[in-house]
C-alpha cells in the first residue's frame, strides 16, 4: 500500500477547524439569499421572526431540533460559542462522513490496484 | 425555545413547501442518494476515502462563513461543485448530504421535513450539474492552472444558480406567500451574486489542493489514460 498523505490530511483538518472555530466569528449576520427571499414582504422583529405583512417565512414551523444543545450553531444558546459549535460540527462531520466512506471504499491490494473483493 | 437569530438559519425550514411536495422530494432524495451510494465505491480507496471525509468537514466549516452580497443579504457556500471536482459527483453528493443531515439534526438548520428538498437542491442538482459543467470544461481544466481555476469558478457559479432554481421549482409546486415571478427573480438574482463567492471559494480550494496533491483532484485525475481503462473495465 502506498503511504497515505497524512500531513496533507492534517493540513486540511487544521484549515477546516480554523475556519469553523475562528473565522466563523467574522461571518455576516444578514439572512442568506434564500432567507432574504422567504422574508420578503414581512416586517421582522429583532429576532428575525415575521410579525406583519405576508411572506413565505410565515409558513415556517418551529424547528424540530430547536432544543438541540448545538441549535443555531451555539453551545446551549450561549453567546460567543459559535466557534466551539463549529469545531464540534467539523469533527462530527469528519467522523460520520469519513467513517461512511472508509466502510464503502474499495480495499487495495499490496500493488495498489483494486482487488476483487466481496 | 429560542427564536432564530442572525447567522444561523441557512437552509429551507419546515413548512416552506407543503407536505405532499416535501414527501415527493424526500423520495427523490432517497432514490438519488441510494444511487450515489451504489456508485461511490468506485471512487473511494484508502487515499480518497479520508480525503472525502475531510472535504465534507471542510464544506461544513465554510458553510458557516456567510459573506455579504447586498445590503442585508448574505450568501454561503453550497459546495456541490467543490466536492464533485475533488472527490467525484457520487461521493460529493454524499458529502453535501451528510453536512445537510448533521446541520438539520444537531444545529437546527434546515427543517427535518425539508431535508428532501434541501438535499435535492444542494446535494443532487448542485453537485451533478456543477460536475457536468466541470467535465465539459475538462480540456481547459487540464491545460493550465488558470484553466483549472476558471473551470472550478464556472462550475461553482452554475451549481449555485441551478440549486436556487430547484427551490423555485419546489415553491411553484408547493409553496405560497409571494408571487412566483418575484420568487424566481429574487432567488436567481441573489444566487447569481452568491455564485461569485461560491466560485471564488471553490477556485481557491481546488487550486490549493491541486498545488499540494494533484493526485487528490478527481476531475483531472480521472482524465488520465490509465484510469479511463480501469473505469471501462469496471463498466463492462
Amino acid at each position: 500500500m502506498k503511504r497515505l498523505p497524512l500531513a496533507f490530511y492534517a493540513g486540511c483538518l487544521l484549515v477546516a477547524l480554523l475556519l469553523a472555530g475562528v473565522v466563523s466569528y467574522a461571518a455576516s449576520g444578514s439572512p442568506d439569499g434564500l432567507d432574504a427571499v422567504t422574508q420578503t414582504g414581512c416586517e421582522l422583529d429583532e429576532a428575525g421572526e415575521p410579525v406583519g405583512g405576508t411572506c413565505i417565512a410565515q409558513n415556517a414551523g418551529e424547528h424540530a431540533t430547536a432544543a438541540s444543545p448545538l441549535a443555531d450553531y451555539t453551545v446551549g444558546g450561549a453567546e460567543g460559542t459559535t466557534g466551539v459549535a463549529g469545531v464540534v460540527g467539523v469533527l462530527v462531520t469528519l467522523a460520520v462522513a469519513g467513517g461512511l466512506f472508509w466502510v464503502l471504499r474499495r480495499r487495495s491490494s499490496p500493488s495498489g490496484t483494486p482487488s476483487r473483493v466481496e | 425555545m429560542e427564536p432564530h437569530t442572525g447567522l444561523v438559519a441557512m437552509h429551507m425550514s419546515d413548512g416552506i413547501v407543503n407536505a405532499p411536495i416535501s414527501v415527493l422530494f424526500a423520495l427523490i432524495a432517497v432514490l438519488g442518494l441510494a444511487f450515489c451510494v451504489s456508485r461511490a465505491r468506485r471512487d473511494l480507496d484508502d487515499r480518497t476515502a479520508p480525503m472525502a471525509g475531510l472535504v465534507a468537514a471542510f464544506v461544513f466549516a465554510v458553510q458557516m462563513l456567510n459573506f455579504p452580497v447586498l445590503p442585508g443579504v448574505s450568501g454561503h457556500l453550497l459546495g456541490g461543485a467543490l466536492c464533485a471536482i475533488l472527490v467525484g459527483p457520487y461521493v460529493g453528493a454524499l458529502c453535501v448530504s451528510i453536512v445537510l443531515l448533521l446541520q438539520a439534526l444537531l444545529f437546527a438548520d434546515g427543517g427535518l421535513s425539508a431535508l428532501g428538498t434541501n438535499i435535492t437542491n444542494m446535494a443532487l442538482i448542485g453537485t451533478f450539474v456543477g460536475y457536468g459543467v466541470a467535465v465539459a470544461m475538462r480540456r481547459i481544466a487540464t491545460r493550465s492552472r488558470g484553466g483549472l481555476l476558471l473551470t472550478a469558478f464556472v462550475a461553482a457559479w452554475v451549481n449555485t444558480v441551478v440549486a436556487s432554481l430547484g427551490f423555485v421549482l419546489e415553491y411553484a409546486l408547493g409553496g405560497q406567500g409571494l408571487a412566483l415571478g418575484t420568487v424566481f427573480g429574487l432567488m436567481t438574482g441573489f444566487h447569481a451574486l452568491i455564485g461569485i463567492g461560491e466560485g471564488i471559494i471553490t477556485a481557491l480550494t481546488v487550486g490549493a489542493v491541486a498545488a499540494a496533491r494533484p493526485d487528490l483532484v478527481h476531475l483531472t485525475r480521472t482524465s488520465s489514460p490509465s484510469l479511463q481503462i480501469k473505469t471501462t473495465g469496471v463498466r463492462s
